[in-house]
């Protein structure tokens, strides 16, 4: 009995002296790491809330019907007060601009992928390797620039199209998709790979029927990832697709609105009504949001379907 | 063995080694593909941007030399950048914390997935919040009180502009914008902390914050520094959120809450390239690619500390 009150006197006079401080000093810091968690996460539920309640307003089937070619009528109608325009054609733009420059890089950055990991070795691939590096910190506004420059020789200054659109994207996309799938195919043992050869199975044959299917899951993710990184992109569309009132089918010639630059121009360039600008503007924001929610889903879902099973 | 056999295997080494050959081809194709085109349209990008600096100043409506015209934009893109990774960085670091060390295990990974979606959040979406929500918020409740109680401070020196547009407003909602890539780099370097340091550290009496201190920081150092130096870039060249916001003047101010700010050189671009003609447009792509040097030699710094501290 007395024993353990002579020992736990000296530790709690200890702990009440010298250890005040360090005490309170660790839950200052406690409450300054969760006070900060606080203030992070203000902003950012904010965001979410200030799209999806201004968005609403005009998230209407009209919205996804109409273009903001507006007839006689239309207009009349806008300055009476009612809804009218939409962004149907921002939907298309975006989708048709998003997916090309998909279709570029997607190949161009997977087969680089293989090559940087299957057979790379040597001065080639490090530079490759580099140029991905460079490719990474390009802002995004420069690879409007880029794509720009490139289709001024081609048609002359002043150009805006899809096409151009699609190729800034896949300058932003393609190093995301290289990093993305090398990642994946470096975590296929080499085991895998030697087994195969052990077989007398070719190289090729090893990576299209062994590497790639074990790392499929993990490949498709990221792309999806990469589209969803890319769709929002406002500044080098505004340079290259730059913005028209209709629909535009043809990626190869005349400008292509798509739904960030249509979010961007109403808010920032409003007509009168101002307020209805504003209303499109809203729910163009809180569309893209969604999409690239869904494509995290779609991520999400395929990451677990397209996973290597242990049979079969 | 028969020679039917013989020759039926020679046919399969043979299609084998075209198909490798084939394939060879194809990937090393596209890496060369993306070099030739990257190093081209570089070239292109350089061809365009030449004329600019090589006219003279009376060519432009302005009459600015290049060096006169860039001058103000690179001040003002260091400016809203620096000040949002002043803003951002603490709280980073500070959150990657709280999330590998202090937060409930389930309520870390809901937030971390949280954040992953925003960091693919479009930047005009921040931009329209930035200017619909929070300018009018800041220029009614924290603007008037930072110059009222800090005003003998230039950076606060005023007259604060009514509808918050101001290069306070752009920092803050550019650090909103990077703060998930480095909460993000922060917190994977904390997590993989070796458990080992951690309990020694406690083992000998240390609190949780002391622990922090001596195990959880010294190991993250370096990520933490190249995650800033990450967002750095990303702010340099982020365009949408502050072409939203500013409404820009070509001038230097340090004046972060009032009405007149220097514009950054992505959001000039981006607000001016629409309808730009002639000369006009080769010196946007000449400060795009001043621009492009910057975040060039930022994020290499970035990568060198990466590997650097790691090793």
């Amino acid at each position: 009995m007395t024993v353990t009150v002579t020992r736990s006197r000296p530790v709690d006079e200890f702990e009440g002296v010298v250890g005040r401080r360090r005490r309170v000093t660790d839950r200052l810091a406690t409450v300054v790491m969760t006070f900060a968690f606080a203030i992070v996460l203000f902003p950012l539920l904010s965001v979410a809330w200030t799209v999806v309640e201004a968005g609403l307003e005009r998230f209407d089937p009209a919205f996804f019907a109409r273009n903001m070619e507006l007839t006689l009528d239309e207009l009349a109608a806008a300055r009476a007060g009612e809804t009218v325009g939409g962004a149907g054609h921002a939907v298309v733009g975006t989708l048709i601009v998003t997916g090309l420059a998909a279709v570029m890089s997607i190949p161009l950055g997977v087969l680089t992928a293989i090559y940087l990991v299957e057979y790379g070795r040597g001065k080639l691939a490090r530079s490759i390797t580099a140029m991905v590096d460079v490719m990474t910190g390009i802002p995004s506004i420069v690879a409007g620039l880029f794509a720009y420059a490139l289709f001024v020789i081609f048609f002359g200054p002043g150009t805006r199209s899809g096409l151009a659109g699609a190729v800034a994207l896949a300058v932003l996309m393609t190093p995301i998709v290289v990093r993305a799938t090398e990642e994946m195919l470096r975590l296929v043992p080499d085991e895998l790979r030697e087994a195969s050869y052990a077989l007398g199975v070719p190289r090729w044959k090893t990576i299209v029927k062994v590497v790639i299917p074990t790392s499929i899951g993990g490949i498709v993710t990221g792309v999806t990832l990469a589209v969803a990184r890319v769709i929002g992109e406002t500044a080098p569309l505004l340079l290259t697709a730059g913005i028209a009132d209709g629909l535009n089918l043809n990626p190869f010639s005349g400008r292509m609105t798509t739904l960030p630059v249509y979010t961007y121009r109403s808010y920032k360039f409003p007509s009168l009504p101002v307020e209805a600008y504003i209303d499109r503007a809203f729910a163009a924001a809180l569309t893209l949001v969604l999409l690239v929610a869904l494509l995290f889903a779609v991520a999400r879902i395929l990451a677990t379907v397209l996973e290597p099973k242990g049979n079969g | 063995m028969t020679i039917e056999q013989s020759a039926r295997e020679e046919r399969q080494v043979r299609v084998s080694k075209v198909g490798d050959r084939v394939f060879l081809g194809l990937s090393r194709g596209a890496g060369v593909f993306i070099l030739v085109t990257l190093a081209g349209v570089a070239l292109f990008l350089f061809r365009e941007a030449l004329p600019a600096l090589q006219a003279d100043a009376t060519e432009f409506r302005d009459s600015d030399t290049f060096l006169q015209y860039v001058g103000p934009l690179v001040f003002g893109t260091v400016l809203a950048s620096v000040l949002a990774v002043v803003l951002a960085a603490p709280l980073a670091v500070a959150v990657a914390l709280y999330l590998t060390h202090y937060a409930p295990k389930r309520l870390a990974r809901t937030f971390g997935q949280f954040v992953d979606l925003l960091a693919a959040i479009p930047s005009v979406v921040f931009g329209l919040w930035g200017i619909a929500f929070l300018a009018p918020l800041l220029a009614r409740h924290v603007y008037p009180v930072l110059h009222e109680n800090f005003g003998w401070i230039p950076l606060f020196a005023g007259p604060v502009v009514p509808s918050g547009r101001s290069m306070l407003t752009a920092g803050i909602v550019l650090a909103v914008m990077i703060l998930p890539l480095m909460t993000a780099i922060s917190r994977e370097a904390f997590s993989r902390t070796p458990r080992l340091h951690e309990e020694a550290s406690l083992a000998l009496g240390a609190t949780r914050w002391e622990m922090i201190r001596q195990a959880v920081l010294p190991f993250g150092r370096s990520a933490v520094v190249s995650g800033t130096m990450l967002g750095l870039g990303r702010a340099l060249g982020e365009t949408m959120a502050v072409a939203m916001i500013l409404s820009p003047a070509d001038l230097f101010s340090v004046n972060l809450i009032g009405p007149e700010n220097p514009n950054t050189i992505a959001a000039n671009i981006a607000l001016r390239f629409p309808e730009a003609q002639g000369l006009d447009v080769n010196r946007l792509l000449a400060t795009g690619l001043v621009l492009f040097a910057v975040t060039l030699v930022v994020n290499l710094v970035a990568r060198r500390i990466a590997s650097g501290g790691a090793a």
